[in-house]
């Protein structure tokens, strides 16, 4: 496993939540490592419904500053969350398909799961201004 | 007196612990809607040439005040859990400056808590971001598919 962006070390606020990018030739897979202060519902518990999110959002800049080989970080435009399961307290994964890279808008499209890849706890739609 | 339920939310950011982890508090309820603050930090910027608060955390914040504006439509403790979740980032939150989300449950049915927000740092004409979501509302022996504060 290797940590391909280095770029993400930049953004401190990745650094708060603990994502890492994992790279298996060309497909980027985004990691985030279980942490306590990722708890949002301590009674369950569940991981915060946030957490999921951000890390999402985090998956599709990356993706989208590797397919498009930009050295800035795109700026969310709008963004979709549909959540489909509790995010237990494991470790949890992301990838990103970019639809659409555009001059001004490009289009992201991130799916999250923690123990099977066929069972995902959340997607995310979001929209990017590249500029 | 009548007890509210909101009285109870000071108490509950507390103990939910990625709200501790970013700094995130209860500031009070008012006709608006249910009120959040977060102040800026360092370890928060999602982008460290203009220093501004990563998007993500603006998230966090909307989604769980989002929650608590359906608690305080139901006005007792039942399990909310996000169903979906709609962001629009119209300009970058001002960096060194204390964050706000207000949200309120405009409509409740029996089972789901529709909810509008904005994000902004001195008032919701100016917002950095606005959010539109749908929460599930269960009961609470149920176990629910995603409870969440």
């Amino acid at each position: 496993m290797i940590k391909p962006d280095a770029a993400l070390k930049s953004i401190s606020f990745a650094t708060f939540l603990g994502v890492c990018l994992e790279l298996a030739g060309d497909e980027l897979t985004a990691h985030l490592p279980f942490a306590p202060h990722l708890i949002g519902n301590p009674m369950i518990p569940a991981l915060h419904g946030g957490v999921i999110g951000a890390f999402m959002e985090i998956t599709a800049m990356a993706q989208l500053k590797r397919d498009g080989n930009f050295d800035h970080i795109p700026k969310p435009i709008d963004v979709n969350i549909q959540y489909l399961r509790s995010g237990k307290p494991l470790d949890t994964y992301a990838q990103a398909v970019v639809k659409r890279i555009g001059r001004t808008i490009s289009s992201v499209e991130v799916s999250a799961w923690q123990e099977t890849r066929q069972s995902p706890i959340a997607t995310l739609q979001a929209h990017f201004l590249m500029d | 007196m009548t007890q509210l339920f909101s009285d109870m939310f000071g108490t509950i950011i507390d103990n939910t612990p990625y709200m501790k982890a970013i700094g995130a508090y209860y500031a009070g309820a008012s006709e608006d809607g249910i009120t959040m603050a977060m102040p800026w930090r360092e370890d928060l910027v999602g982008d460290p040439e203009t220093r501004v608060i990563a998007s993500g955390v603006v998230t966090a914040l909307l989604d769980n005040c989002c929650g608590m504006a359906v608690w305080d439509r139901i006005n007792a403790f039942k399990a909310v859990a996000t169903l979906d979740l709609r962001i629009d980032y119209m300009r970058p939150a001002l960096p060194g400056h204390e964050l706000k989300v207000t949200a309120k449950c405009y409509k409740l049915t029996r089972s789901i808590g529709f909810v509008r927000a904005f994000a902004y740092e001195t008032s919701v004409d100016d917002p950095v971001a606005a959010a539109q979501g749908a929460f599930i509302v269960t009961a609470l022996k149920s176990d629910a598919t995603g409870v969440k504060s």
